[in-house]
């Protein structure tokens, strides 16, 4: 059976998330002070020897991300959250920041003190008004209280930007610009935030951090995936019967988290399809259910964790109009900045849509073939180079229901 | 609706590095949507050329330059609304409001957006409100949402 792990969601419903000291009483800011009695480079070693990888997507290793930064020498440095979840079926970072705000500030307090950066900013999605007006609560009580020393965060919202997501793009909105990626490198490890050193992680990868100062290294690495240790807030949605959050190891398989916490699909319906990470993630058969959910397990079926919101879809559900509906998601958030996702978003559409309309023939096929690998290859950020992955794991995994709408 | 003038709240950001987006989201609080002389004012202020104040503004689709409706209902059409009926959401906001998505009432009161995922997935298909999320919409409970505003 099944069970839930919970770190970065240890306080849920046990503290009052605007009354810091119920996380303070909870062991809240001990971690930071342990923090302060190591040597910074202690402090990314251990976060290394974690093997927490960022849990915003790109799944890159959080210490050794820290460690750019620590070796860049500069006047200043900057420590950004990334709580600009766009991905269509995830609010795992809503939730982690709603119920427990204090954890993620003493998180970017702590990769502070790591990297020597004195500044944090939390970039918080333009959805999401009633979150920042929190977090501002939660910052206020924090700084009145003393426990983040001289660290300062501020939050900034966004407008309404899925590109913002990416990192660069994000540093480029708080800049005060359209939200375009930069081309890389620079990395903002080197280059960042007004072109000083910058580390950005999610919401969920700071969570992680007062629990893993607490209790070592060794603690955390021994939980889930070894190549993906830890846990991971899941959401789930669509033809589900638990439309909920629930906080597993990383090594739970697919088909424990759609049928065991999941509880199935509902209405006596059958399984057709899951897509794990939200409207940029592959989609997944019935036959790879069995695959866990860790990073690179994920990886090798061709699908991705991503932000781990897992869209479950009915032996009714119509794959080719579905996957048409994501590829106008990815006409319409496409920056613009580089030819391949902005052209190729846009004609993705269109062919989708001709599909969809059983207008389309195999010539039509074939391109869609050839455009997607091209705009994987080719684009600038991880939004062009994963629009076409869901089109391009339905058409391998549920080719029969694009055939059957093709011209004869 | 407290409305303050837009060179004022320019005037609080204009210290703040790449406070121009901080700003539109204050005027947008504000007014409901960015007045069009609010984004050379912002200009001048940020010391950035027109077009790229003009640029920043169109660039978000929450921001607006240019009156509408006082109340903006989005309805979410990414996948996992989509497939919980988002379309017959559309349908009855269209019918009770007597216009098509993307337009404004004639009195001034409604506009009728599309939004991709707002987070609130744990029960679809959702709309906001203002940004005020509601969860779990269909044809059954729109007029009563709608009334809250009327």
């Amino acid at each position: 059976m099944v069970e839930e792990m919970r770190i970065v969601l240890r306080n849920l419903g046990k503290i009052d998330p605007l009354k810091i000291d119920d996380y303070i009483n909870a062991g809240g800011y001990k971690s930071l002070q342990k923090a302060w009695g190591m040597s910074q480079m202690d402090v990314i070693q251990e976060v290394k020897n974690s093997g927490l990888r960022g849990r915003g997507g790109a799944g890159f290793n959080a210490g050794v991300k820290w460690g750019f930064s620590y070796n860049t020498p500069a006047d200043q440095k900057y420590v950004v959250c990334n709580a600009d979840e766009g991905e269509p079926g995830t609010y795992k970072d809503r939730i982690i920041m709603e119920k427990d705000p204090q954890s993620l500030l003493e998180g970017m307090a702590i990769c502070g003190y790591a990297i020597g950066a004195t500044k944090g900013f939390i970039y918080c999605r333009g959805e999401y008004p009633f979150v920042a007006e929190l977090l501002n609560q939660a910052i206020k009580q924090a700084k009145d209280k003393g426990v983040l020393g001289d660290f300062d965060i501020e939050v900034r919202m966004g407008a309404g930007a899925y590109v913002c997501g990416e990192e660069t793009a994000l540093i480029e909105s708080i800049e005060g610009h359209r939200g375009e990626p930069r081309f890389k490198p620079p990395f903002p490890g080197v280059s960042g935030l007004w072109g000083k050193p910058t580390v950005v992680n999610n919401v969920e990868t700071f969570a992680n951090l007062p629990s893993i100062l607490e209790k070592g290294a060794d603690w955390y690495k021994a939980i889930g995936a070894p190549g993906y240790p830890g846990t991971k807030v899941v959401t789930l949605t669509g033809d589900v019967a638990n439309k909920t959050f629930f906080e597993v190891p990383t090594d739970t398989s697919i088909r424990d988290v759609v049928f065991g916490l999941g509880g199935g699909i509902p209405n006596n319906k059958k399984f057709k399809a899951v897509q794990i990470g939200g409207t940029s993630g592959g989609f997944i058969p019935e036959a790879l259910l069995d695959t866990p959910i860790d990073f690179d397990s994920m990886g090798a079926i061709g699908a991705t964790l991503g932000s781990g919101a897992v869209f479950v879809m009915d032996e009714t559900r119509d794959i080719v109009d579905i996957a048409t509906r994501i590829a106008k998601f990815f006409e319409h958030e496409s920056c613009g900045k580089c030819t391949p996702c902005r052209e190729g978003t846009k004609r993705m559409y269109e062919l989708m849509v001709k599909m969809n309309n059983g207008q389309a023939t195999a010539g039509d096929w074939a391109l869609m073939n050839k455009l997607g690998s091209t705009m994987k290859q080719i684009s600038l950020c991880g939004l062009g180079q994963a629009a076409p992955v869901p089109i391009l794991t339905t058409m391998e995994h549920f080719n029969q229901e694009y055939k059957a709408k093709l011209l004869a | 609706m407290a409305m303050s003038d837009y060179k004022e709240i320019i005037r609080q950001y204009q210290n703040k590095s790449g406070g121009i987006i901080e700003a539109y989201n204050a005027i947008q609080k504000s007014y409901g949507y960015i007045p069009e002389d609010a984004v050379a004012a912002a200009a001048s202020a940020f010391k950035v050329p027109k077009a790229e104040a003009y640029g920043v503004a169109t660039f978000y689709s929450y921001l607006k330059i240019g009156p509408r409706g006082r109340n903006v209902i989005r309805i979410c059409e990414s996948a996992p609304c989509h497939i919980a009926g988002a379309e017959e959401v559309v349908k009855t906001l269209e019918k009770e409001l007597g216009i098509k998505m993307g337009e404004t009432t004639a009195d001034g009161k409604f506009s009728l957006e599309f939004t991709e995922c707002v987070g609130q997935c744990q029960a679809t298909p959702v709309i906001t409100v203002n940004r005020k999320p509601y969860e779990g919409v269909s044809a059954g409970n729109v007029a009563a949402i709608l009334a809250e505003y009327k």
